[in-house]
């Protein structure tokens, strides 16, 4: 019987659920028994080659590119697992929702005070994806299946709804497991 | 007749006359969840977290009397899907960055997320626009966290009684106005009450952010409630 086969992204995060992730310390080895990574950072496979069973999205999307990224997720995964507070509410890239997006492109690359005088600029190169108007947690642009919150999850919590997942069972889900922060 | 007899959920309780529900039924070992309730303030009945149901109706077991031979519901499962909702709706109107929030780990309505296993909100989020005083010299009110439980309007008070915290406008464009001349004068431990009264991380006493480090925090590994359940399991 093949591996159980999963991928992860980190969209608008900080890459700190990830680290979390390997946080599980000498259960990697278990991990790598139990499990086939595709589409991830963490074997750097950068196109879904075969269908998903397990999708681990980091972080929100404040971009056209993590919408993408998103919905190709979506399209590949069977279960689509939100992982940490800005893929679940936005989380810090989020502080921005409440300032106009004008706003913080002026202030990041025309009036910060180490912004070159000669080289004030908006980037806009058509390579560059767009910004949205505000963060978007997943599950407002994509349907999630489960959500992890902390931040970062614990590794143990990663790990609980990891082989929760893989073995078609409930997440057991303690109280120490869940915490926003 | 000095005591009242009631029930919740089937058990057998005891009141006094005048106790109202959420504070008979903790007498009772009985955990009802509140948040705009502070023991010792007159309650405001505004966030509905305590909601029960009597006889089919719905009510503010905060606000509301116990009566002899009431019937109280507390943990039917959509009474306890409504009161999730509640929360979720308390999530997603105000700006909750548990991760950045110098409450985390002692907030009230973050303990009540956990209690109710929110994972997340079933509502889009509003990213309202708050802002934050900063002008008193020992308290920072922060709009983006607040709940309007009400609490410090009814429970921070001058020498003389005026308030100092105060409710204007309504509606979803409600908000808590500090009276700067009168915060100006509050003592250390008035400042220090004013935040303990904050069921959130919107009035924080300055300069004392993260003093109890992660796994030494209330309700780091005790849920909300634990304290009034002890010893009589749900």
């Amino acid at each position: 019987m093949s591996k159980p086969v999963i991928a992860t992204a980190s969209l608008a995060g900080c890459f700190g659920c990830h680290m979390s992730f390997l946080d599980i310390d000498e259960r990697i080895l278990p991990l790598v028994e139990l499990v086939e990574f595709n589409k991830s950072p963490i074997d750097d496979i950068k196109k879904f080659s075969k269908p998903v069973d397990v999708g681990l999205i980091e972080g929100g999307c404040c971009n056209s590119e993590n919408v993408h990224v998103l919905r190709d997720f979506r399209k590949n995964c069977k279960v689509l697992v939100s992982v940490g507070e800005c893929a679940i509410m936005g989380g810090l890239p989020a502080l921005r929702n409440s300032i106009p997006l004008r706003e913080c492109l002026e202030e990041a690359y025309l009036n910060a005070p180490t912004v070159d005088p000669a080289e004030r600029i908006i980037p806009n190169d058509e390579e560059l994806p767009i910004i949205l108007d505000k963060v978007y947690p997943c599950h407002e642009i994509v349907k999630i299946d489960h959500f992890l919150p902390g931040c970062p999850p614990s590794a143990d919590l990663i790990w609980e709804a990891l082989n929760a997942l893989i073995e078609g069972r409930p997440l057991h889900l303690t109280y120490d497991l869940i915490k926003f922060d | 007749m000095t005591e009242i007899r009631f029930t919740v959920d089937g058990r057998p309780c005891l009141a006094k006359p005048g106790q109202t529900i959420v504070e008979a039924a903790k007498a009772n070992g009985v955990y009802i969840p509140v948040l705009c309730h502070y023991e010792g303030l007159k309650p405001a009945g505004s966030c509905r977290i305590c909601t029960v149901r009597v006889a089919g109706r719905y009510m503010a077991a905060c606000t509301q009397p116990v009566t002899e031979g009431m019937a109280v519901e507390n943990t039917a499962p959509d009474l306890e899907d409504m009161r999730k909702s509640l929360i979720e709706m308390l999530f997603v109107e105000g700006n909750h960055f548990c991760p950045a929030c110098e409450k985390s780990g002692n907030c009230e309505l973050q303990a009540l997320g956990y209690r109710y296993r929110m994972l997340a909100p079933r509502f889009p989020y509003l990213w309202p626009v708050r802002t934050v005083d900063a002008g008193t010299p020992l308290v920072l009110l922060d709009r983006n966290r607040c709940v309007q439980c009400l609490r410090c309007v009814r429970g921070v008070r001058a020498k003389d009684g005026r308030k100092i915290f105060a409710s204007v406008r309504r509606g979803p464009r409600v908000a808590i106005e500090i009276d700067h001349k009168l915060a100006a004068k509050l003592t250390e431990e008035e400042a220090r009450r004013a935040m303990d009264l904050c069921p959130v991380g919107a009035i924080l006493r300055k300069e004392t952010g993260f003093v109890r480090p992660i796994g030494r925090r209330k309700f780091d590994h005790t849920p909300i409630g634990a304290d009034v359940e002890k010893g009589i399991g749900r």
